[in-house]
């Protein structure tokens, strides 16, 4: 076996602790605020490559927007899914799209890609 | 660049890669383009900048937040190749533009497909709603004035003309018509209707003109809350897709892994060129997009509710779907859904007047449908209806009261326990329940005075959907608070298996449960507000509507239309509808279960392979096919429905 094909063996094993210490490892997930503005809180979502932040928190009892900044060009993000809500948007139709968020009661709300591969939520608290 | 819609972007793509799908062509006649590589350097570039790069950004914004997705096994396809060929073109090996440039394409040319698709899919919703009309002539200030839908108020006085479409939901108030409700109800039968019927939202007005009065408008109208339950239904989860959601999260990483590893093994331990290993790894990571196993469910989802939603069959959820296809038992309440339920008086035994006198004085107040049937023939009769006092409703027994001054009392035999009945009367009875006929004691002052007989008539269409169902291998129970006698001979009548009789209305959700822990999968067809307990205590619940008034929250399944038909086009299309996710599931895992293999290099021996060309048309052809089967949906034959052969 030359140099080079033992180095292959141990960049491929360091390579592939890697992809499992990175994507399978515990991180820390951001969490975003809503902003209140005359009664009405937003929350704005940047969609480019997954939902950042993913998680958001609104303030129960005051009517919310989520926003959802349309940044990504590929098909795969191009609809959020509420379950729960029935609410299916397209984003690519304008660059922003809001989701009204109804904030009587606390409770979690998840949404999703339209293939459900990336996922996020909402709390009301 | 953002601008430019997936279909553009892959035609440019497209475009420029001809030159090298000639030279691909020509490969085998030994014939090289002149200045090849530097035209497969400059169009790949091109169609990098333009169609790769998006995915590259996607890839890069997701791996910084530690996820992957389909983006990530595209962007490392086309850039490992994109990138080999340039460090291959500067120090003069062989280059492999042409995987970087048609990989692209061809997941290019999926996207948009399955965009386009997509789009086809949740069109029928849309549809749904443009079935409404856009204005309405309403009664103002004594004249009919046309004006927007969105200006009409619950009162308004609306004319509607032949051929044109009831704007809202309501009464009418003068003239008589037939309707084409076919786009609530599914039926396309045109409906006869007179003063005092309801008519409901978006359906034609056949022939006559009629005039009625608004009732629910806007968001209330029944059309609107159908496209609001078949929203929630297409964007709902079916438990069969908790299986994909866990392979999704770890399935890119996975595919990344065993690229890696596949050319480790090639490159160290097999023999291969670091080329060949590296054209083995891209193909397996190509081929691996998980995107088909996210489509399978919703898209078969999205079209199987909107399809059922035409056919006036409301479907709630997927896990809806998920259980009727473990079904075995179909429970039916009686009156009102296996009968007509609009019972009527036959045979009154003992001295008509005084019978029918304190009957009718005893039920007026009540609801009870045979309550109201009394009434009927009394006042028919012209008999004086009096006033009670002490009035007492026993729960599915009967009334008691005081009339005249004497003890009064109407109902089931359950309710006579301490009164005589003479020997003549309970024959009478025991022949009349014979004939399927409901008995009513009327009793005065401790003695039996009377029997009233009521009968209520299986509908038209019940035997046929019975005898549907049991073709199915369901077995047909009969649930009813009504007398054993009576029970069966209704039953006999439209071919029910099993009768349960007898049953007071707060215990029928306790024999559904009793039906389950017997090991039944159970489905339960009533109407939605009595038997709001017994419809969510069974497996499924169906909810059978009446007039303009969907129960939305009762119920699994409602159906707009009053008919046991309907039972069967419900557990049709949602077997349809789920067998559909269970092929596309099976679909979307062997593509990548058998892909994957192949790609590796595993058959090789065989003669097996797939460049990563290859490997990109296989993954377009993957998501496409499954977006398709889905669209299937709309054209499998349902019973009772001719949409598909039209």
């Amino acid at each position: 076996m030359t140099i080079a094909k033992i180095l292959t063996i141990i960049i491929g094993l360091l390579l592939i602790g890697f992809i499992i210490w990175w994507f399978f490892g515990k991180h820390k997930e951001a969490v975003g605020n809503s902003t209140v503005v005359n009664d009405l809180q937003n929350a704005t979502i940047v969609v480019k490559g997954g939902y950042s932040p993913s998680t958001v928190v609104l303030k129960k009892g005051i009517p919310a927007e989520v926003n959802f900044d349309m940044q990504d060009s590929t098909a795969c993000l191009s609809h959020v899914v509420f379950e729960q809500l029935g609410v299916n948007e397209d984003l690519t139709k304008q660059k922003i799209t809001s989701v009204k968020i109804p904030t009587d009661k606390a409770g979690t709300y998840n949404f999703a890609c339209g293939m459900d591969m990336f996922h996020g939520k909402v709390i009301v608290k | 660049m953002t601008k430019l819609s997936n279909i553009k972007r892959f035609w440019i793509s497209f475009i420029l890669a001809i030159p090298m799908l000639v030279q691909m062509l020509a490969m085998p006649f030994h014939w090289m383009m002149p200045g090849y590589n530097w035209i497969a350097l400059v169009t790949t570039t091109i169609i990098m900048a333009i169609s790769a790069l998006p995915y590259w950004q996607s890839a890069i914004a997701a791996f910084k937040k530690h996820s992957a997705n389909m983006n990530t096994l595209v962007a490392v396809g086309t850039s490992v190749t994109y990138f080999y060929s340039i460090f291959a073109m500067i120090t003069g090996r062989p280059v492999y533009f042409e995987s970087a440039a048609f990989v692209t394409v061809f997941v290019l040319l999926g996207d948009a497909m399955e965009e386009k698709m997509h789009d086809n899919a949740s069109n029928a919703l849309e549809k749904l709603m443009n079935l409404q009309a856009k204005d309405a002539e309403v009664m103002r200030d004594g004249k009919f004035v046309k004006i927007p839908l969105d200006q009409v108020q619950v009162g308004d006085l609306i004319r509607v003309k032949p051929g044109e479409k009831i704007p809202v939901d309501g009464e009418i108030t003068e003239g008589t018509t037939t309707l084409d409700e076919s786009m609530v109800t599914g039926e396309s039968m045109p409906v006869t209707k007179k003063v005092g019927d309801s008519v409901v939202g978006s359906t034609i007005n056949n022939n006559g003109t009629i005039t009625f009065k608004a009732t629910k408008v806007g968001s209330d109208t029944m059309l609107a809350q159908i496209v609001t339950l078949v929203k929630k239904a297409q964007t709902s989860h079916a438990p069969i897709q908790n299986l994909t959601d866990k392979i999704s999260n770890i399935f890119v990483p996975a595919v990344i892994i065993i690229a890696v590893l596949t050319f480790v093994i090639w490159y160290a331990f097999l023999g291969a060129s670091p080329v060949e290993a590296m054209l083995f790894a891209v193909s397996v990571i190509v081929i691996a997009c998980p995107c088909a196993l996210g489509l399978a469910t919703p898209t078969a989802l999205m079209v199987g509710t909107a399809r059922s939603a035409k056919m006036g069959v409301l479907i709630k959820n997927g896990e809806v779907l998920q259980e009727v296809s473990d079904l075995n038992t179909v429970v039916f309440d009686k009156t009102g859904t296996i009968t007509v339920g609009k019972p009527k008086v036959t045979d009154i035994v003992g001295d008509k007047k005084t019978v029918l006198a304190v009957a009718a004085s005893l039920e007026d107040a009540s609801e009870h449908p045979l309550a109201s049937a009394i009434v009927k023939r009394a006042k028919a009769e012209k008999i004086e209806i009096k006033k009670v006092e002490a009035f007492e409703a026993v729960e599915g027994k009967g009334v008691k009261a005081k009339f005249n001054g004497q003890t009064a009392l109407v109902g089931s035999n359950r309710l006579l326990d301490d009164v005589n009945i003479s020997q003549e009367i309970s024959d009478q009875a025991s022949k009349l329940q014979a004939e399927a006929k409901t008995i009513v004691y009327v009793g005065l002052n401790g003695k039996i005075i009377g029997l009233i007989a009521i009968q209520d008539v299986p509908k038209e269409s019940s035997k046929a959907a019975i005898s549907e169902l049991k073709v199915r291998g369901l077995k047909t129970v009969m649930l009813t608070g009504d007398n054993e006698k009576v029970a069966r001979a209704i039953a006999d009548q439209v071919g029910i298996d099993q009768v349960i009789a007898g049953v007071l209305p707060s215990e029928k959700a306790a024999e559904i449960e009793k039906l389950q822990h017997a090991g039944n999968k159970v489905a339960f067809v009533g109407d939605g507000i009595n038997d709001a307990p017994a419809l969510s205590t069974a497996d499924v619940g169906i909810a059978m509507g009446s007039g303009t008034d969907i129960a939305i929250d009762s119920g699994g399944i409602v159906l707009v239309q009053n008919d046991l038909r309907g039972v069967v086009r419900a557990l049709d299309i949602s077997k349809k509808t789920f067998n559909r996710i269970k092929l596309n599931l099976f679909w979307a895992l062997i593509y990548n279960t058998i892909g994957i293999p192949i790609a590796a290099g595993l058959f090789m021996q065989l003669g097996l392979t797939l460049s990563p060309e290859f490997a990109a048309l296989a993954m377009a052809f993957s998501s496409v096919s499954v977006v398709g089967s889905s669209l299937l949906l709309n054209k499998t034959k349902i019973a009772g429905d001719d949409a598909a052969l039209n």
